[in-house]
């Protein structure tokens, strides 16, 4: 496995300043591919060092910037938005990631790049806040019948939900994972622990850490790994230090909602890839998993949570990623409905791809 | 170093190692391409840019090759990546230096939000910037191009560049790119210019591109403050019409003409504003050339 000089920066910003030339340009490549350059911008910022870097480099860090300080008022505005649309049904939405730490102005925000703002009601009010949204200005994207049951019928969320005016993303959940999944997590505990905050709810701190968590290490979206895993981190970093008992509460509320496992391996690729403060109790009181069975994980995971780039890769890197992929949709259905469905997206994305370049 | 140092032979061997680097503007940009009708391109209409050394900053990785190995024999096609990333769906492989150029273009546009980007011309005399902006099939690449054969020193003739610090125009002095019957007015009405090969049947029709002049590169870093904002409209046959333009519909027309405004906030407001308020601003409707540069000549005299 290759090291990879964004790992190191994330780390200790501050040692940016001695990077050469040749280093800032593979870092700077690197931070666009994990969607983190405006992440770096930010912890180069803390540190002080920006205007000592060279012209180049600083434009680089300044556009990254501009980008995100645009996003983070958007999905400002998308929160107050989807508030506002969901007032005459009464229903409070959870926001979650991204939405949530720039309603609730977390560490997570700050040099965030968002795809969709992702909001969850309970299930009984799944139809009206859809229908609502609807009546607000929000369209469903157009899917075929299948990808229409395929949501529906398996999956966590609704088919994304998208502004018309703003053309923005909107995910609509109902759970953090979907109902076909090996794990199975009480939602209405996380429902009942939620703080509410001027008319929208934020789950609690320990609950946010566990769906970002589940998020990353069961729903296989690892294109986004390494910030999912810098999210992670500020969380951590945060919480550890602003919520008394946090470290406990989290193991506790682990355990009963049934995210043991997604939980370990945050905390054991966090403390490893981004040496996040955690306490070394934490670590012994998570369930022992066998040798075996960490090595392997180890493997995969550390080389697919790396940015999506060329020097950042090894030959086992493809692999791994193609694993992990199988392994999500391994965890998010049973096979009887896993076969059929990995066989038709297969079929679908070579028939379309030879459409595109057909001329 | 300059391009033109180098043999097509040599730009090409380069090329296929990922070692052509090159700087236009305050832009380094390192190419790769397997195809030779880059290299003649970068041959012929780049022979004025300084070389770097690979061991410094590159702003983007550009590459312009095959899609797959089939598509490399069969019918052939042609695909851009920045750094791994493709953007857009492959070309035939004819475009592959008309890809290029706006390959080039994509990447700031789209990594440049430290500035302000208009979707303009800009174009400078006795120090000073005038800016078209333009819908295309206005004819602002025509007049742009005419305006530089003429001796206007090219800062872009696509992307307007503005430093929200200084509100000065940056320049990005690249190929003039002209399409469809611009190819032949230009040429004919000023042939010592040389004109790259054509590449036909492109999204944009017939396009070819005019290389920037030898001054208009090396001054590639002298940033200048923009006095006249101009929008031109080509009508056939028309009277050369110069008239005032309300600031206001100055500024809502640029902002439509603007890559980027929207991503810069307050700032991106702030900036043009002020650029407008402190620039004089023009509708012109134009058919003849002649009339066109001889009035824009005025202008910049008239303000000595």
């Amino acid at each position: 496995m290759k090291a990879c000089l964004l790992q190191k920066v994330l780390i200790a910003p501050e040692t940016a300043i001695t990077l050469s030339a040749t280093e800032w340009d593979l870092l700077i490549r690197q931070a666009r591919h994990a969607f983190l350059l405006a992440r770096l911008s930010y912890l180069i910022d803390k540190v002080g060092i920006t205007e000592q870097l060279s012209e180049a480099v600083q434009r680089h860090l300044r556009s990254g910037k501009v980008l995100s300080n645009k996003q983070k008022t958007a999905v400002k505005w998308e929160t107050e938005c989807i508030k506002k649309a969901l007032v005459t049904t009464n229903i409070k939405p959870v926001f979650l990631k991204g939405g949530a730490y720039v309603y609730q102005d977390l560490p997570p925000m700050h040099g965030r790049i968002f795809s969709d703002v992702d909001i969850m009601v309970r299930k009984k009010d799944l139809e009206l806040a859809e229908r609502a949204l609807i009546l607000n200005g929000w369209i469903r994207k157009a899917l075929t019948k299948y990808d229409q049951t395929y949501y529906r019928e398996w999956m966590h969320e609704l088919p994304p939900l998208i502004s018309r005016k703003r053309q923005t993303v909107l995910d609509l959940h109902h759970t953090i994972l979907p109902p076909t999944a090996r794990i199975t997590v009480n939602t209405e505990k996380l429902f009942e622990n939620a703080r509410e905050c001027d008319g929208a709810y934020i789950l609690a701190p320990i609950d946010m850490v566990l769906h970002s968590a589940t998020h990353l290490f069961c729903d296989g979206e690892l294109e986004h790994g390494m910030r999912d895993l810098v999210d992670l981190d500020a969380l951590f970093r945060h919480f550890g230090q602003q919520e008394t008992g946090f470290w406990r509460n989290l193991i506790e509320r682990a355990g009963e909602v049934g995210l043991t496992l997604p939980l370990f391996y945050a905390v054991h690729f966090s403390k490893r890839l981004l040496e996040t403060p955690i306490p070394d109790d934490v670590v012994n009181k998570l369930p022992v998993m066998s040798p075996l069975k960490k090595k392997g994980m180890d493997f995969l995971l550390s080389r697919a949570l790396l940015p999506d780039h060329v020097s950042c890769e090894d030959r086992f890197t493809d692999l791994a990623r193609w694993v992990l992929y199988v392994r999500s949709h391994y965890l998010r259905m049973p096979f009887y409905l896993l076969v059929p469905h990995l066989i038709r997206k297969a079929w679908k994305r070579r028939f379309d791809s030879e459409k595109d370049t057909a001329q | 170093m300059l391009i033109s140092d180098l043999s097509l032979d040599e730009i090409f061997q380069r090329l296929k190692r990922s070692e052509l680097r090159f700087q236009a503007g305050i832009y380094t940009i390192c190419v790769y391409s397997p195809y030779k009708v880059v290299a003649e391109g970068l041959k012929n209409l780049y022979q004025d840019y300084h070389l770097v050394d690979l061991d410094t900053f590159c702003d983007f990785y550009l590459a312009v090759k095959s899609p797959g190995l089939v598509r490399r024999w069969f019918r052939p096609q042609v695909v851009f990546s920045h750094d791994g990333f493709s953007p857009f769906k492959p070309l035939p492989a004819d475009h592959a230096f008309a890809l290029f150029e706006w390959a080039f273009n994509w990447c700031v546009g789209n990594h440049a939000h430290n500035f302000l980007l208009l979707h303009a011309a800009v174009v400078e005399k006795n120090g000073k910037a005038l800016v078209l902006p333009a819908p295309p099939g206005s004819g602002k690449s025509t007049l742009s191009a005419s305006l530089v054969a003429h001796g206007w020193r090219l800062l872009s003739d696509e992307l307007t560049i503005i430093d929200p610090d200084t509100l000065l125009a940056v320049p990005f002095p690249r190929p003039v790119s002209l399409k469809n019957y611009s190819i032949d007015v230009i040429s004919v009405r000023f042939p010592d210019m040389y004109i790259g090969r054509k590449s036909y049947d492109t999204t944009k029709g017939t396009v070819a591109h005019m290389r920037a002049p030898t001054d208009s590169v090396f001054r590639g870093s002298e940033r200048v403050p923009i006095r006249w904002i101009v929008f031109p409209k080509y009508e056939a046959g028309s009277e050369t019409k110069f008239e005032t333009k309300e600031k206001g519909q100055t500024l809502i027309e640029t902002i439509e003409n603007s890559f980027n405004y929207d991503l810069l906030g307050r700032v991106g407001f702030d900036v043009l504003t002020q650029v407008i308020q402190d620039a004089n601003c023009y509708r012109f409707q134009y058919s003849n050339i002649d009339e066109a540069l001889q009035l824009f000549d005025s202008i910049a005299e008239g303000e000595q």
